[in-house]
C-alpha cells in the first residue's frame, strides 16, 4: 500500500516536472515573440508610456483607484482626440507602502515607463520620488502632499498643494470668512500629512489672531476613542474643531461628538473626501463639515461637468479632488509635451530635462485650479476651494 | 461632572478591552500558548455580523449568532491546521505559527472584503415613539442620560460590561464545575498526567479553542458597536491592548483579565485627559511595568514556583 502511494506519488513529481520543463521552454520562445511586438508598437503607434503607483487595495485604496480612473479618462481621451501626444498609462499598487512603491517603481520601469505619475500617497511618494530622481525620470504626483516628496528633487512636481500650504491655506479661509473665533484642533501625532497641517495651521493661525484653545492628538494605537479630545474642545467652548486626517477616524469623530451633544463647525482637509462613499455610513453626521478642497464636483463650467459625467458614467460615483487631478496631471504633461516638441523615440532622461524645463515655465488651466504654475521646488501654486457637504453631497462654499 | 464622564469613557473602553482579555487569557491558561490571531478572529466576527445585519438585513440577535457560530468553526480549523502539528514543538514555535495565522486572517479579509472602512450599525438603540398630540418626534435613543443629559451612558457600554461579568461568571464555573472544565484545568497544569488518567487531550484544547473564538465573535460585535469603523486591521490593536490588559491582571486569570482590562481603559483615558493626548501610550505602559515590576504574575495571576 505504502510503496503504491509513493509510486503514485513519485510519477505525480515527474509528470509536475515535465510541465515544469514545458512552462520553461515556453518562455524561451518567448523573447522572440516580445521582440515582434515591441516592433509593431513601435510603428503602428508611438505612444509615452506613463506609469504610477498608487494604492488601489488596503486602506487607502479609495484614493488610488480614484486617481487611476481620472488618469485613465484623460488618457483615452486624449488618444481619441486628433492631438499627435499618445499616452499608455500603467498603474501598479502599492497599497499605501513605501517598500512595495518601490517594488511597483521596479516594476513600471522594465516596462519602459517614460515618464511618471510618481505615486498617489506621500509616504510611499517619497520612496519612490528618491527612484526618480536617481533614475532621472521626470515625476508629477496628482496626490502625494508631503513636503519630503520633493525636497531636493529637481524632477519632482505636485499637482496637489504641499502640506504646509493647506495648513496655512485652511487658516487663512477660516479668518477671512470669520468660521470660527476659537478654534480646536485634533491631528494624529504619527502621521507626517497629519502634522505638516497642524504645525503650519497653528503657525498661521496666530499671525491671524485666531485663538487656538485646544491642541490633542491621536496615534495609531488609540485612534478609536476620542471623548477625552472631544471633550476638551467643549470645555474649552470651541466652536470651529479642524480636522487635518484622513477620513476614517474622522468619521469616529463625528459619531462621537454626535452622541456627546457637540457640533461645532467642523473643517477638514482634502483627506477628508471620500467620507461620503463609506458604506453604512450616516452621512447626516458629516452634514455641515466643510473642507478645502482645490476640485468641486459641483462646479458648472463646462470642462468638470463632462469629467463628472463621464466619470459618474464609467464607475458609477462622483469623483473626488484624487481623480480630478490625475486629470489634471495628464493633461499638464500633453501640453508640456507638445510645447517642447517631444516624441516617444526620446528617452526618460531627455524627456526629464524638457518637461522640468517646461514646467517651470508654463501656466496651466485644469479641472482643480485655473492659471496653475510651479515654482523650481516642484510645488504648485493655485488657490483652494472651499466646500461644505449638503444633503449627502459635497457643495461649494464660493 | 467632565471627571465622572472621562470615567464612564474609561470604563466603555476598559469594558471592551476586558471582553477581548478574557478570550486570551481563557486559551492562554488552559493550552498556555498566546494566540495572537484572537484580535483577527475578533475582526472575522465583526465582518460576519456585519454583513449578516446590513447585507442580508437579519435581525441583530441571528447576526451574533450566526458571527459566534462562524467563529466556533474558524477557530477550531485554525487550531486542527496551524497549532496542532505543534503540539509537542517549542512554545516559540507555536507564537510564531500564531503571528502568521494573525497576518494569514487579516490579508484574507482584505482579499475577500477590501480594504475600504464599512460602519458598523448601532444596534443598542431604543426607539421612542412619537409623542400622540405631536409635540415630541420620533426619536432614537443611543444611551441613557443622567443629570439633566449632563452625563450620558451608552446601552453598549451597559451591555458589554454585563456581558463581560455573565462570561466571567460563566467561565469560572465552566473551569470549576463540569467534567470538561476540570479536563480542562488538568491539561492545562500537565498534559502528559492529564493524558494517562484517560483526558482526551486534543479534543480539550480544541475545546478550548471554540469558546475563546466564539467569545471573541461577540467581543468582535460590542467592539464595533462601541467604534464603529471596520477594516481589516480593526482587530489588531484592541487585541495586542487587551493581551496587555490580561498580563495586567494575571495571564490565566479569568476575574484577573476583566479588572486589567477595566483598569488599563481607565488608566488610558484618564491620563488622555489629565497628562497629555501625547503621552497616553507611554503612561499606560510605565504603569503595566511597575504592576509587573511589584507582581511578576499580574495583579490576580498566581505565582507558580517552578520546581527544580
Amino acid at each position: 500500500m505504502k510503496k503504491k502511494l509513493i509510486s503514485l506519488m513519485l510519477a505525480f513529481a515527474m509528470a509536475l516536472s515535465l510541465a515544469a520543463c514545458g512552462s520553461d521552454s515556453g518562455s524561451t520562445s518567448a523573447p522572440a515573440d516580445s521582440g515582434d511586438t515591441a516592433d509593431k508598437s513601435a510603428t503602428d503607434a508611438a505612444v509615452f508610456k506613463l506609469g504610477g503607483t498608487g494604492p488601489l487595495t488596503g486602506g487607502a485604496a479609495i484614493y488610488g483607484t480614484a486617481a487611476k480612473n481620472g488618469a485613465q479618462i484623460a488618457v483615452d481621451e486624449i488618444n481619441a482626440s486628433d492631438s499627435t501626444i499618445k499616452f499608455e498609462l500603467k498603474y501598479e499598487d502599492d497599497t499605501h507602502d513605501a517598500e512595495k512603491a518601490v517594488n511597483a517603481y521596479n516594476a513600471l520601469k522594465d516596462w519602459g515607463m517614460q515618464i511618471s505619475l510618481g505615486s498617489v500617497t506621500s509616504k510611499p511618494c517619497e520612496a519612490t520620488s528618491a527612484e526618480t530622481y536617481a533614475d532621472r525620470i521626470f515625476a508629477l504626483t496628482p496626490s502625494a502632499s508631503s513636503t519630503a516628496t520633493t525636497e531636493g528633487k529637481d524632477n519632482m512636481f505636485q499637482m496637489c498643494f504641499m502640506d504646509p500650504n493647506q495648513g496655512s491655506a485652511s487658516a487663512q479661509y477660516i479668518a477671512d470668512k470669520a468660521l470660527g473665533t476659537k478654534i480646536a484642533i485634533i491631528w494624529k501625532n504619527d502621521d507626517v500629512y497629519s502634522k505638516g497641517i497642524h504645525d503650519t495651521f497653528v503657525e498661521k493661525a496666530a499671525e491671524l489672531n485666531l485663538a487656538v484653545v485646544s491642541d490633542t492628538t491621536f496615534a495609531d494605537g488609540n485612534d478609536t476613542d476620542f471623548s477625552v479630545q472631544l471633550a476638551d474642545a467643549q470645555t474649552n467652548g470651541a466652536d470651529l474643531v479642524f480636522l487635518p486626517m484622513y477620513y476614517q477616524p474622522a468619521s469616529l469623530i463625528f459619531a462621537q461628538a454626535n452622541s456627546m451633544g457637540y457640533a461645532p463647525t467642523w473643517f477638514g482637509v482634502d483627506g477628508m473626501d471620500g467620507i461620503l462613499t463609506m458604506e453604512g455610513f450616516d452621512s447626516s453626521l458629516a452634514e455641515g463639515v466643510m473642507l478645502l478642497t482645490p476640485f468641486n464636483a459641483d462646479a458648472t463650467d463646462e470642462k468638470t461637468a463632462a469629467f463628472v459625467a463621464e466619470y459618474q458614467n464609467r464607475f458609477g460615483e462622483v469623483p473626488n479632488q484624487f481623480a480630478a487631478d490625475a486629470y489634471d496631471c495628464v493633461y499638464a504633461y500633453k501640453q508640456a509635451l507638445e510645447a517642447a516638441g517631444a516624441t516617444p523615440d526620446m528617452s526618460a532622461e531627455e524627456l526629464c530635462d524638457l518637461m522640468i524645463e517646461q514646467f517651470t515655465s508654463m501656466t496651466f488651466d485644469g479641472l482643480t485650479g485655473a492659471g496653475m504654475t510651479w515654482d523650481a521646488s516642484g510645488a504648485v501654486s493655485k488657490s483652494p476651494k472651499g466646500m461644505v457637504i449638503e444633503n449627502g453631497g459635497y457643495v461649494g462654499l464660493d | 461632572m467632565t471627571f465622572l464622564n472621562f470615567l464612564i469613557s474609561g470604563i466603555s473602553l476598559g469594558s471592551i478591552y476586558a471582553i477581548i482579555a478574557l478570550g486570551y487569557t481563557m486559551v492562554y491558561g488552559i493550552a498556555k500558548m498566546l494566540n495572537f490571531a484572537h484580535g483577527d478572529v475578533i475582526m472575522v466576527g465583526a465582518y460576519i455580523c456585519f454583513f449578516a445585519i446590513s447585507r442580508f438585513s437579519l435581525p441583530p440577535l441571528v447576526g451574533i449568532l450566526l458571527a459566534m457560530l462562524l467563529c466556533t468553526v474558524l477557530g477550531i480549523v485554525v487550531e486542527r491546521l496551524a497549532y496542532k502539528p505543534l503540539r509537542s514543538a517549542p512554545s516559540l514555535a507555536v507564537l510564531i505559527t500564531a503571528i502568521g495565522v494573525s497576518y494569514f486572517l487579516q490579508n484574507a479579509a482584505l482579499l475577500l472584503w477590501s480594504s475600504s472602512p464599512k460602519v458598523f450599525p448601532n444596534f443598542f438603540t431604543v426607539t421612542q415613539s412619537p409623542a400622540p398630540d405631536g409635540t415630541a418626534e420620533q426619536t432614537v435613543r443611543t444611551g441613557i442620560e443622567l443629570f439633566g443629559g449632563q452625563l450620558k451612558i451608552s446601552f453598549v457600554t451597559i451591555v458589554t460590561i454585563a456581558t463581560c461579568i455573565i462570561i466571567m461568571l460563566a467561565l469560572t464555573w465552566f473551569t470549576g464545575r463540569t467534567k470538561m472544565g476540570k479536563a480542562m484545568r488538568a491539561c492545562s497544569e500537565d498534559k502528559g498526567a492529564a493524558q494517562l488518567m484517560g483526558i482526551n487531550v486534543d479534543a480539550t484544547i480544541s475545546m478550548t479553542f471554540a469558546i475563546g473564538s466564539g467569545l471573541a465573535a461577540i467581543a468582535g460585535v460590542l467592539l464595533c458597536s462601541a467604534y464603529p469603523t471596520l477594516v481589516p486591521t480593526t482587530g489588531s490593536m484592541p487585541g495586542i491592548k487587551a493581551f496587555t490588559a490580561a498580563v495586567f491582571g494575571g495571564i490565566g486569570s479569568i476575574p484577573g483579565a476583566l479588572l486589567g482590562g477595566l483598569l488599563l481603559g481607565l488608566i488610558e483615558i484618564l491620563a488622555k485627559a489629565y497628562i497629555s493626548t501625547q503621552l497616553s501610550d507611554a503612561v499606560v505602559f510605565a504603569v503595566l511595568i511597575v504592576v509587573l515590576l511589584v507582581k511578576p504574575a499580574g495583579l490576580l495571576g498566581k505565582q507558580v514556583r517552578e520546581k527544580v
